[in-house]
């Protein structure tokens, strides 16, 4: 009750003590807020407004309005990039996912021996710059010299081509699989780590045994986890672009201009020098990215809810 | 902001030099007017004042033929910024031209390049510094590529006469005792070379435009034009185009053109191992060769690229630079000093030759016992540069690009590349990159002959 009081009591006269308190409040989150405006809203607004002219070689500068938008919803390789990120959203982070709920889940079991050295093992790639990582790839991928191409074919395989613009994506897939599934795991691993003991002590006593636990009780408690990965994903698999942007180099045939949004904007930037249109190509990649998010968010949030009315 | 900037340091230079101002003999680039020649006072007057000058280039030890300038000329200093090869180092030279600001004094850039900075009137014409007069020094292509018109826009550094570089023992197994003259027996002796040895008789980089467009120079195929102005002419789906496509479709088709991607790993290792039987390649690869395919040595030799008429002799271009001066310098006498002295002076150009290894466009070197009768044990002591300055005569004299060259490039990429590998119809994608770049071209305004 009193606490009750005297919060209303601030809000109607607040006293120095809560005003010197607001003060160093405001005053501790000033650094941040410089450097978010000045990094992210101002570049951000600065990108919007030049998406709104076109540039040409020849006539100089002029205002388009929404000219650039237009062109991109009838551009093909927009749509291409977009549908081939689309792709490697639904086929590459469900596996990368649920291979690190896998390790996470035996990691916390406890029965995996030396799991603080395998723990390390698996994040170990996340702790491997991507730009290494792709070099590191495409030497491995190697159709003449890489030792994958060259175990193939020493057991009769014939030589396989990972790089061939049929197979680039799943190569990339992979790539990106290897790098991310440690840091998703340890998140995971986090949440594991902090749900009460008591639960797993009721469940022994229901006579649950460890997949169950792990499917009724571990999984559930750490669903808040879950989705934060996957919040990360999507907008990791819509921002590709070291991967693609490195394998070119590797197998330029194989990797188009436009291979996924952000790097066709980079492209069209500076090697068309389309500025404005690829602004606003990444403005809608932003857009893109806000709805699925927030989609993923909403369908959790219902499904949530659902269930609470479920167990009501 | 730029501009006040700008105008206050005006209003500040012009306040310093005003006696200059008054007697027309300021060093600040507006006080020299283009196409009035530069005298022979002001040149001494600007190399004698204290000036710094920066200098954007990839060439390797570059510093040492700048330690010569500056030992001629001890009043200007000169930094040398390497801000990265090709690609990199024009987006960063664009970015500081549309900046206003950190754009160098002198740049180097490569012949194709050199229209899309025209185009945006980034570059000093050296005509007023007296570059006119050095024209007849240059052998004659590599001048026009600097000088399409009446202005001079850079100084030639390097040129790329294309040849046949060829392994001699895997076609001497195959047969074949004679480098081919022609383009016709250069596949038949693809198909000899292919069936007795399993070897390619080269590679075709699937992505590489500058080779492909060096072919098409070769066969007088001009498939770029642009006026300075407004207006390109696109026509990279000629007839003539299009039978040099079919050539290397047919080839490819029978397997007896390999179409790896080049420049990486397995390409090197592909010519070091004797999987490609040879490089049709520039007066710049045979030194590139040497370090890449070591074990080979004394097994290659140089030819002349095989022709399609026989008893025809000759040559495309594939590559080379120039050293340009920005039109933002604000001492754009001794930058212009500088772009010369590199490219023209006698000891600096034998120099970029033989330490370098850039491949003259100069005719002092091109002359030059030193040079020319030098005998190359990779190549079982055969003299090369003197068979590529007897090529580098053969080049074809016309030869434009459009102003937008990097769009040009990339589309090749998208269109011939991705058909090259799959070893499909260059013809037909020589049509779809024709209409990529007319469409490109229309959208940013050119008029499209």
């Amino acid at each position: 009750m009193s606490t009750t009081q005297t919060r209303a009591g601030a809000t109607r006269r607040p006293s120095t003590a809560t005003r010197r308190q607001h003060r160093a409040a405001y005053l501790f989150v000033l650094p941040f807020f410089v450097v978010f405006v000045a990094m992210l809203v101002v570049p951000l607004v600065y990108s919007g407004y030049l998406s709104l002219f076109e540039r040409r070689l020849i006539g100089g500068e002029s205002f388009v309005g929404l000219a650039n938008y237009l062109r991109a919803f009838g551009d093909p390789n927009f749509w291409g990039g977009l549908g081939r990120v689309a792709t490697f959203l639904v086929v590459q982070v469900p596996i990368m996912l649920g291979l690190a709920l896998f390790f996470a889940l035996a990691l916390d079991s406890g029965r995996a021996r030396g799991s603080r050295s395998a723990r390390l093992l698996i994040f170990m790639p996340y702790a491997v710059p991507a730009v290494i990582a792709t070099l590191m790839w495409g030497y491995l991928y190697g159709p003449d010299f890489g030792p994958l191409a060259q175990i193939a074919r020493a057991v009769g395989l014939g030589t396989p081509d990972f790089l061939s613009p049929q197979s680039i994506l799943g190569s990339m897939m992979n790539i990106v699989t290897w790098e991310f599934v440690g840091y998703n795991m340890i998140i995971m691993y986090a949440a594991l780590r902090a749900i009460p003991a008591e639960l797993y002590e009721a469940a022994e006593i229901d006579g649950a045994g460890q997949f169950r636990t792990a499917w009724s009780i571990k999984i559930p408690a750490i669903r808040p986890a879950i989705i934060l990965t996957v919040i990360f994903s999507v907008i990791g698999s819509f921002q590709l672009f070291n991967e693609p942007s490195l394998l070119n180099a590797v197998a330029p045939d194989a990797i188009s201009n436009s291979f996924t949004p952000n790097y066709y904007a980079y492209n069209l930037a500076f090697i068309n020098q389309e500025l404005n249109y690829a602004s606003a190509i990444a403005f809608l990649l932003g857009l893109v990215i806000a709805v699925v998010s927030y989609v993923v968010q909403l369908g959790e949030q219902r499904r949530e809810r659902r269930e609470r009315k479920g167990m009501a | 902001m730029r501009n006040t900037r700008r105008a206050a340091a005006s209003v500040l230079g012009s306040a310093a030099v005003l006696g200059l101002v008054l007697t027309g003999c300021s060093p600040s680039a507006s006080d020299a007017p283009s196409g009035e020649a530069v005298t022979q006072d002001q040149i001494d007057e600007a190399m004698t004042t204290p000036t710094e000058l920066t200098f954007w280039t990839w060439v390797p030890d570059i510093e040492d033929e700048v330690k010569l300038f500056e030992e001629k000329y001890p009043d200007i200093s000169v930094t040398v910024e390497n801000v990265g090869q090709g690609l990199p180092h024009y987006q960063k030279l664009r970015s500081a031209i549309e900046a206003g600001e950190g754009a160098p004094d002198v740049a180097q850039i490569e012949y194709q390049y050199i229209p899309s900075f025209v185009l945006g009137e980034s570059l000093l014409d050296l005509t007023p510094y007296g570059a006119d007069d050095l024209s007849g020094d240059y052998v004659e292509w590599a001048w026009n590529q600097v000088s399409p018109g009446e202005q001079v826009w850079a100084i030639p550094q390097d040129v790329g006469p294309m040849g046949n570089l060829y392994r001699e023992d895997i076609l001497a197994q195959a047969g074949i005792t004679e480098p081919p003259a022609t383009w016709e027996e250069y596949a038949t002796a693809a198909e000899a070379v292919k069936t007795s040895t399993g070897s390619y008789i080269s590679n075709l980089g699937a992505t590489q435009a500058g080779q492909m467009i060096g072919f098409f120079w070769q066969a007088g195929v001009k498939p770029f034009g642009y006026d300075g102005a407004e207006t390109v002419t696109i026509d990279v789906n000629s007839d003539g185009a299009k039978e040099v496509a079919d050539y290397w479709t047919d080839l490819i088709q029978r397997d007896l053109i390999s179409t790896d991607v080049d420049f990486n790993d397995a390409w090197y290792q592909g010519l070091a191992s004797g999987k490609y039987a040879g490089w049709l390649t520039a007066a710049w690869g045979p030194v590139f060769l040497q370090g890449t395919a070591e074990g080979t040595s004394g097994l290659w030799r140089a030819a002349p690229l095989p022709q399609w008429e026989a008893g025809q002799n000759v040559s495309g271009n594939w590559g080379g630079s120039a050293d340009a001066v920005l039109a933002s310098s604000e001492n754009p006498i001794a930058a212009a000093m500088l772009a010369q002295f590199i490219n023209h002076d006698e000891e600096s150009a034998m120099q970029l030759a033989t330490q370098q290894f850039l491949y003259p466009p100069q005719t002092s070197v091109l002359e030059d016992p030193a040079f020319v009768d030098q005998g190359s044990e990779f190549y079982g002591g055969q003299q090369v540069n003197k068979l590529f300055a007897e090529i580098s005569d053969t080049v074809d004299t016309d030869f434009e690009w459009l102003p937008f060259m990097d769009y040009v490039y990339s589309s090749y990429e998208e269109t011939l590349g991705t058909v090259i590998a799959d070893r499909g119809d260059i013809s037909a994608a020589l049509d779809t990159w024709q209409d990529q770049l007319v469409s490109y071209a229309e959208a940013q305004g050119f008029t499209v002959q």
